[in-house]
């Protein structure tokens, strides 16, 4: 398997930190145990991550033939073993004929629906050592958080654009960016958006509870990646270190009383066929285990982030990701699916046709700069992006263009009850 | 259609027995839909009208057309009653259908709840549908509870598969004196038909439009397909011979008196 080279050193980094960081990057026995939770974790009672695991552990995907895929594109209901041979390369040849099988899923679901959002991130500060990461405590940006006046302009720039949900995101870092701070800014933007969702560290059963109280209904967390060996190698400190924890975020967002989750690998980081696997299962075993739940899948590929530009989506082509989807697609037929602006606008005015029904506009990765993004007016008080955008289309731009697709845009379907 | 042949639900009176949902397609076909279907009762999900300016669903539904409301977004009864009370408030007026669910995949109703929600909405004056799974006995306690008519499903919603609970809608029709109106899973104007030849009391379909190649031309099949299922049940259906023939000595020809 191909590989990104993720390391490297930025300028400005004290002595003292970059032979922290080498020892962290070089000496494996100085890092902490990955599966071990922190004292301030709280461990749930739940056999999903070993359900995900034992078939993670046991997929052979170059197992499965053209026989395979075939009889799996007739079956109507499309199981854990179909969605199997739909992920392996045997199914590379038949893309066409499972995204035809998608785009019917999906109208009947979704109907020709199209779903439309934007990120906010309120702060960038972090505390985690992920190599591929642009906010990664040894990179120096321009780091920033964002005072409730800040983000109250921010929330009015965006509300004005005619955006009516919002995802809320920061770096992870419980002591510049607190769940206090993060549950303040939800209740400011239920004023100004009709849904609001979250994609912070997780947290416990309690601050979930805390933050749907303050108007979130919906939480969103990426694993990653799902091989628990390479995640270990990627994520060399910090809270987020811990791999398990982070597995059952979802579950204890549900268990706080949230309406909604999203999860996902990060394809390019490992073995791209067994993490969507993964991704599938985790959100199966959710949905059967808390029927009530609203599910949704994120596709996101590595991108290039601020001081290092060579960090790309690997194996993982576009041709690769579209049959992941439509394998989402037909394992989940009812999940929400929703692809970034990581991806190009002729990828996304694709996909919308066959397999993703939420799509964000206007997007921002970096701190306090919508207006200038979204007006050209000058501001000098900026925190650095996490990640470069392939999509940069406003909000108008998408809606226009989602209806010459002959999609309807849709900006909230929603209420907090 | 004879315009002595009313569907009569919470005592307002349709000439229209089609009832067209509006969730999945373009607002701008909602019109044509309207008018080729002969729809006097449209659907709306409250939470789909939750928005603030760009294209209100609102703002695209023909005048004189009643509004529906839903429910959907509930999972218990408690917030379908939230849902409705907001409805009215939004100038939504006193139909509410009640859809309450707690599973995500199948989107299948959830009987008990909806039987606690129609009593506490009917008590408020609103003229209840509850969207259901067709079982005889909650169909009863949904009378019980004030309902204005009952919506059985006909397969699960967006399947497209048609009647699979045929005889259990046919035990609701032929038990329950308010208007059954099959809802969920018709996805042919044929089904339609044959739901209307059964004797249900009007049928709804929205995925079945929205995912047809012509939506505007699909509504008027339905509304064709409506009118003529409800002639042949107001015609009386013929018999149907058994085995291509019927047995020309009578059975019973052997009773003397």
């Amino acid at each position: 398997m191909m590989e990104n080279n993720f390391l490297f050193d930025s300028e400005g980094l004290s002595e003292e930190a970059l032979k922290r960081k080498h020892k962290l990057e070089n000496d494996p026995s100085c890092r902490t145990d990955h599966m071990k939770y922190m004292d301030d974790q709280e461990q749930i009672k739940s056999d999903i991550l070993e359900k995900v695991m034992a078939e993670f552990d046991s997929y052979d995907y170059s197992a499965y033939t053209v026989l395979d895929v075939s009889r799996a594109l007739q079956k109507n209901t499309i199981g854990v073993e179909e969605f199997k041979a739909l992920l392996s390369p045997a199914a590379e040849p038949f893309l066409e004929q499972m995204a035809e099988k998608a785009r019917i899923e999906t109208r009947k679901h979704f109907g020709n629906t199209v779903y439309l959002f934007t990120p906010l991130y309120i702060a960038n500060y972090c505390e985690n050592y992920c190599v591929y990461c642009g906010f990664n405590c040894y990179n120096h940006i321009r780091r920033m958080k964002l005072s409730m006046e800040q983000i109250e302009h921010e929330m009015k720039v965006i509300a004005d654009s005619g955006m009516e949900e919002i995802l809320i995101l920061t770096g992870e870092s419980k002591i510049m960016s607190d769940v206090k701070y993060i549950g303040e800014a939800c209740k400011l933007a239920r004023k100004y958006f009709r849904m609001v969702g979250v994609e912070i560290y997780p947290v416990n059963v309690e601050d979930y509870k805390y933050l749907h109280e303050c108007g979130v209904d919906y939480v969103t967390v990426f694993q990653e990646t799902y091989d628990n060996v390479k995640y270990e190698t990627l994520h060399l400190a910090g809270h987020k270190r811990v791999w398990p924890y982070r597995f059952e975020a979802q579950e204890r967002a549900l268990m706080g009383g949230m309406r909604g989750i999203a999860g996902s690998a990060l394809l390019g980081l490992s073995d791209f066929r067994k993490d969507a696997l993964a991704t599938g299962l985790h959100m199966y075993y959710l949905q059967r285990k808390y029927p009530h739940a609203e599910i949704s899948l994120s596709c996101p590929r590595l991108r290039p982030i601020v001081n290092n530009d060579k960090i790309n989506h690997m194996d993982v082509g576009e041709r690769q990701l579209c049959q992941v989807l439509c394998a989402y697609r037909l394992f989940l037929p009812f999940a929400g699916i929703t692809v970034s602006s990581r991806e190009t606008k002729s990828f996304r005015d694709g996909i919308v046709k066959i397999a993703a029904t939420k799509i964000s506009a206007g997007v921002s990765t970096g701190i306090g700069d919508h207006e200038s993004k979204y007006t050209g007016k000058e501001n000098t008080e900026e925190g650095d992006e996490q990640f470069e955008i392939a999509d940069t289309r406003s909000f108008d731009t998408m809606y226009k263009d989602m209806s010459a697709e002959g999609l309807q845009p849709v900006l909230n379907d929603y209420l907090y009850v | 259609m004879e315009n002595n042949d009313k569907l009569v639900i919470g005592g307002r009176e349709f000439n229209s027995r089609f009832i067209l949902g509006s969730g999945k397609y373009s607002l701008s076909l909602i019109k044509a839909a309207v008018e080729n279907a002969g729809a006097e009762l449209i659907t709306l999900a409250v939470r789909r009208a939750n928005t603030k300016e760009h294209e209100n669903i609102l703002d695209h539904i023909p005048e004189g057309v009643t509004l529906l409301p839903n429910t959907s977004g509930a999972r218990n009864a408690e917030e379908a009653v939230r849902i409705a009370r907001l409805a009215r408030e939004l100038g939504c007026g006193d139909f509410v259908k009640i859809e309450i669910m707690r599973d995500t995949k199948y989107l299948l109703p959830d009987n008990a709840e909806t039987i606690k929600a129609t009593e506490i909405l009917a008590n408020e004056g609103f003229i209840v549908m509850p969207y259901m799974y067709p079982d005889l006995n909650t169909a009863r306690d949904l009378v019980n509870a004030g309902a204005a008519s009952v919506m059985p499903l006909a397969s699960p919603i967006g399947s497209n598969k048609g009647l699979a609970t045929r005889d259990f809608i046919q035990i609701l029709i032929d038990e329950i004196d308010l208007p059954i109106i099959v809802d969920a899973g018709i996805g042919r104007p044929s089904q339609a038909c044959e739901a209307m030849e059964m004797g249900a009391a009007a049928v709804m379909s929205n995925t079945a439009l929205a995912t047809a190649g012509d939506l505007p031309m699909m509504a008027d099949a339905f509304r064709k397909a409506v009118e003529a299922g409800r002639q042949a049940y107001l015609s009386g259906l013929g018999r149907v011979l058994v085995r291509g023939a019927s047995p020309s000595d009578t059975l019973t020809g052997f009773i003397r008196d």
